[in-house]
């Protein structure tokens, strides 16, 4: 089983805490449509896991294969920068055939961000070699597709389409964590 | 008896130290791409079963995107299946593809069999990676199960440590394979 190679560390975007039993780690392209179908099931996990689950998610835009995929990327750190990382992830997914410049205006708008601020960076690629870096790590680590998932720094190659399976999986994930934790 | 038989269905791929077949194949309808022009160069050579199957699109597509981390080890990347030649155009144009896939495609799969890389009854080719260094000796090679996209992180490491042990200072092994052939 492939490890995490680059670990999570303050450079990545995380929904709850470093110390949580159980983190699990996304490498996701916004513009593809299993991660679109990926979407809901992490969300339901996060549910079901409450404090026990941190989620990470890192850029793996398949450019070539998806058009507005590195940009979509771009837009979710820009929101980031603003303190909206996660809710720019969430529209995008929720919104993925319309990833133009205008479409993330938009949802820029929307989401009550500084537009000039977060136009002029996507316009300066200011966030592009932390997209970049993240698709190196993930290459690195033996990401082969979108998504791919890392539970607690181990590529998770089972099901995850059966959100009752993965939420299962992670469960397992945290029984385990807590059994070391409670040896160590 | 019966394991042994069971083994020898098994392709058994060229490993490290050999020194890689030469052979020349279609790259385009009207082109052909001989493996010993790429010396001097790392050769990342990709055998695949099929254009279109779906691992193998998450394949190429993920080769396609690592395409300038591999140059920068000024490394060359090969794309190797029975399709044909006009079959490889549509699908790189699909996929929109920058690197060259060749036609190992009559004889069929003849250059899979000398890398141990045929699978007899399927008639297509393994799931198998090679690099080679620029003396065109194999360094790292890999099986993948048919249905299991290898990713990039082992062609990775394997040009880091070509990069870190330049050509021409082969270990004794890759030397006895040189001088042996």
């Amino acid at each position: 089983m492939s490890p995490l190679v680059i670990p999570v560390s303050e450079r990545d975007h995380i929904a709850g805490s470093f110390d949580a039993p159980v983190v699990l780690v996304e490498y996701g392209d916004f513009e593809c449509p299993y991660c679109r179908r990926a979407h809901p099931i992490v969300k339901a996990a996060q549910r079901a896991l409450g404090k026990e689950l941190a989620f990470v998610f890192r850029h793996f835009p398949l450019a070539e294969i998806h058009r507005h995929a590195t940009q979509a990327a771009e837009a979710a750190e820009a929101a980031g920068a603003q303190g909206k990382f996660w809710p720019m992830h969430d529209t995008l997914y929720e919104h993925q055939d319309a990833l133009e410049v205008e479409d993330l205006l938009n949802y820029a708008g929307t989401l009550e961000l500084d537009v000039t601020r977060f136009a002029r960076e996507l316009a300066h690629g200011e966030y592009l070699r932390k997209v970049r870096d993240d698709f190196r790590s993930g290459v690195r680590s033996g990401v082969n597709g979108t998504p791919t998932f890392f539970i607690n720094g181990q590529r998770y190659d089972g099901e995850w389409t059966d959100g009752a399976v993965f939420i299962a999986a992670l469960e397992q994930a945290a029984k385990l964590a807590h059994t070391e934790s409670a040896r160590g | 008896m019966a394991q042994q038989a069971e083994r020898s269905k098994q392709s058994k791929i060229l490993g490290a130290g050999t020194q890689a077949p030469d052979f020349e194949l279609p790259s385009a309808p009207d082109k052909k791409l001989r493996l010993s022009s790429l010396r001097g160069h790392a050769v990342i050579l990709v055998f695949y079963p099929a254009d279109w199957s779906p691992v193998c699109g998450d394949q190429t597509a993920l080769y396609n995107e690592i395409l300038s981390d591999f140059r920068e080890y000024g490394a060359e990347l090969v794309g190797i299946s029975v399709d044909g030649p006009w079959c490889h155009v549509a699908f790189a144009n699909s996929r929109n593809l920058h690197y060259p896939l060749l036609s190992d495609f009559e004889p069929k799969g003849e250059v899979a069999r000398k890398y141990g890389a045929y699978r007899e009854g399927d008639g297509t080719s393994e799931r198998a990676l090679f690099v080679l260094d620029g003396d065109g000796v194999i360094r790292w090679s890999y099986l993948s199960p048919i249905d299991v996209n290898p990713g990039a992180d082992g062609i990775l490491q394997a040009l880091e440590s070509i990069a870190h042990r330049p050509a021409g200072t082969s270990t004794s092994t890759s030397a006895e394979a040189r001088s042996g052939s």
